[in-house]
């Protein structure tokens, strides 16, 4: 087991719960905002035929939620490999 | 033949081929009894969360529930599917890296103890009982409407198979049986979705239906002739903060739910934890974008078919009648008119239970028999694969946990195995005794769970990964406050149905209902967590490594 969080570990965290929180911001911003608490100036909004904000509470948000969690499945995969070329690199050095 | 007879044939082939996958697996898995489940491919350990996930109130119950509330239906809709986005991002890969079996074996690792461990347990019991008894409901629904019996009746004949199916595969290789009962869910969801959305609006497409042609404008118009709530306005049925309030419940509970998580252990690796999270996101995204236009769809059938004919053309129509068996529809000609009044109001002459809306759309719509059957057998598929998951988290939570890692540390695998039967059997007493008298739909039942999961486990699981300060005092006040402010809310909101009192106790807590009260209990949660674990030492040298090993990222050579 490791005993502390090397440097290379720290900012993979960071990278990590940046990631995280940036996605959350959106999923926020499109669950509880779009589709709860800016529904009522949004409803107001033509959208396919619905209104804006029902198309997010009963669509769009899911479509939104989906991508979030490829997004970050993608981004992690990414990260990782990163952080592994960043260790091969040091053992080379 | 009968709706019935195809019905009774198609649900015996379709637990026939569980039963066989059941046992197929079981023989390939005897070598590596722990390990087995690690070799799970994410696409299909994708369908096995999807199926483990999506209930009876998913499948049966959501889109009635979305029918009845409209815009406001939404709770349920971005409820469960953004709760998983919690779930991926934030629990599943470090719980997998973390790697143990239960999450009471998470929490009680992490918090260092016992009591943590035994909460966790507790608190994975209440959800899950709460949880399965709306299975049993579903079930329950589905036995009394194609065997014409009596939902009594039918809530048991559905814990002798819930029963048999949770012994069968209760021993492991159920991943496999509910990847199986993914498809057989959404193909039983999809076509009946597809002909109704052809014959309302000429397109094939449900998901693209509902916005593409008016019929959620002609949906609105009609409720609104007849004297119901706008479809599409929003806080018609409930008000903006229960909205809110339940959404976000549904979502950190869906987050914590102990059956769900468990699956992230079956699979290899983190990076396998993450992709079998987003399989399952799309498979669980495919109902859940139907079933929004299913619900339209259905609604505006119904009242199409039934709202303003004579009442005894309408008693004639063959599925009418035989739901009026099961009581859960009910016509009263309260003015003697002879004329079907479907309003909001007083004058209201139909009694509908949203529960039965998914299973009747084939029927209204003039399906074949054999989509009908399709459905039912549907139902049951989604049922069974929770209700299943539920037993067995249930069962492990009291023999591995309680009994084996607290109580009696020197228990044989055989001891454990008595012990995990044993509670399997109460527990399922337990969950027919309230699908037999439920407080509200299958949908509303689950909802409590919900709020449970998000007040007790959600919190703690969260500040255990990334609060590194966080302590077992902290943890334990946390859970317990969260837990039993939410459990005595709940009873209080719901007095009526749960303790018989004639007036609830609360009408609610400051504007919020029993579904959503579960924000304020995980709110206290955190607050309580935070201050106590503040004023207590922090956590030892080997939880604060514990930690930094779940966070570091994992090298698979």
């Amino acid at each position: 087991m490791i005993q502390t969080l090397n440097e290379k570990q720290k900012w993979y965290w960071k990278k990590n719960i940046q990631l995280i929180i940036g996605l959350l911001i959106v999923w926020f911003m499109v669950g509880l905002g779009a589709g709860v608490l800016f529904a009522e100036p949004l409803s107001n909004v033509q959208f396919l035929n619905v209104s804006l904000s029902f198309w997010f509470a009963h669509q769009g948000s899911i479509l939104v939620f989906i991508i979030l969690i490829l997004t970050y499945a993608i981004r992690m995969d990414k990260l990782d490999k990163q952080y592994k070329e960043m260790v091969k690199n040091e053992n080379e050095a | 033949m009968s709706v019935e007879a195809i019905t009774i044939i198609l649900v015996l082939i379709t637990f026939a081929v569980y039963t066989g996958i059941g046992w197929w697996s079981r023989v390939r898995d005897t070598s590596n009894f722990y390990v087995a489940g690690q070799g799970v491919p994410t696409v299909a350990n994708g369908a096995a969360i999807a199926a483990d996930w999506m209930s009876a109130a998913s499948f049966i119950s959501m889109a009635g529930l979305v029918a009845f509330l409209g815009y406001d239906g939404t709770i349920y809709l971005m409820g469960w599917t953004g709760g998983y986005v919690l779930l991926a991002l934030l629990l599943a890969p470090y719980l997998r890296k973390f790697g143990k079996f239960t999450v009471p074996d998470f929490i009680g690792d992490r918090f260092y103890s016992s009591s943590a461990r035994a909460v966790a347990a507790v608190a994975t019991i209440f959800i899950s009982l709460t949880y399965i008894s709306g299975q049993m409901r579903g079930v329950g629904i589905v036995f009394s409407r194609y065997l014409q019996v009596d939902i009594v009746v039918g809530v048991l004949i559905g814990m002798a198979i819930v029963g048999f199916f949770a012994l069968l595969g209760g021993m492991k290789g159920v991943t496999w049986t509910q990847a199986i009962q993914y498809f057989v869910i959404i193909i039983a969801f999809l076509i009946p979705a597809f002909a109704i959305s052809f014959q309302l609006t000429g397109n094939p497409i449900p998901q693209l239906a509902l916005t593409s042609s008016d019929i959620v404008d002609r949906l609105g118009q009609i409720q609104v002739d007849l004297g119901m709530t706008e479809y599409m306005v929003p806080f018609t049925d409930l008000s903006m903060i229960n909205v809110f309030m339940v959404t976000l419940a549904l979502m950190a509970g869906t987050a914590g739910l102990p059956h769900v998580i468990v699956r992230f252990y079956t699979v290899k690796s983190v990076r396998a934890a993450r992709w079998s999270a987003v399989w399952a996101i799309i498979f669980i995204g495919l109902l859940y974008l139907t079933a929004p236009a299913v619900g339209a769809f259905a609604k505006y059938n119904l009242i199409d078919t039934i709202a303003d004919q004579p009442l005894e053309e309408v008693q004639n129509i063959e599925w009418v009648s035989k739901w009026e068996t099961t009581g859960l529809l009910q016509l009263d000609d309260v003015n003697g008119d002879g004329v079907v009044n479907f309003t909001g109001g007083e004058d209201n002459e139909v009694s509908i239970d949203g529960d039965i809306i998914v299973l009747s759309t084939p029927e209204v719509a003039n399906l074949a028999p054999f989509i009908i059957a399709l459905v039912a057998a549907g139902g049951l598929a989604a049922a069974l694969s929770t209700a299943s998951g539920l037993l067995i988290t249930m069962t492990s939570a009291v023999s591995h946990d309680i009994y084996y890692r607290i109580f009696n540390k020197g228990a044989s695998e055989s001891q454990r195995l008595r012990v995990g039967r044993i509670t399997l059997l109460i527990a399922l007493g337990i969950a027919a005794y309230v699908g037999i008298n439920p407080p509200g739909f299958a949908g509303e039942v689950v909802a409590l769970a919900f709020g449970l999961g998000a007040a007790s486990l959600f919190p703690v699981i969260l500040l255990g990964i990334f609060d590194k300060r966080m302590n077992k005092e902290g943890a334990i006040a946390g859970i317990i406050t969260g837990l039993s402010f939410t459990l005595i809310m709940i009873g209080a909101i719901l007095s009526q149905s749960i303790i018989g009192t004639d007036e609830p106790i609360l009408d609610s807590f400051f504007g919020i209902n029993a579904q959503g009260v579960g924000v304020v209990g995980m709110v206290l949660n955190f607050v309580v967590s935070f201050i106590v674990s503040r004023m207590t030492p922090e956590p030892p040298k080997d939880i604060q490594e514990l930690i930094e090993n779940v966070r570091a990222p994992e090298i698979d050579e």
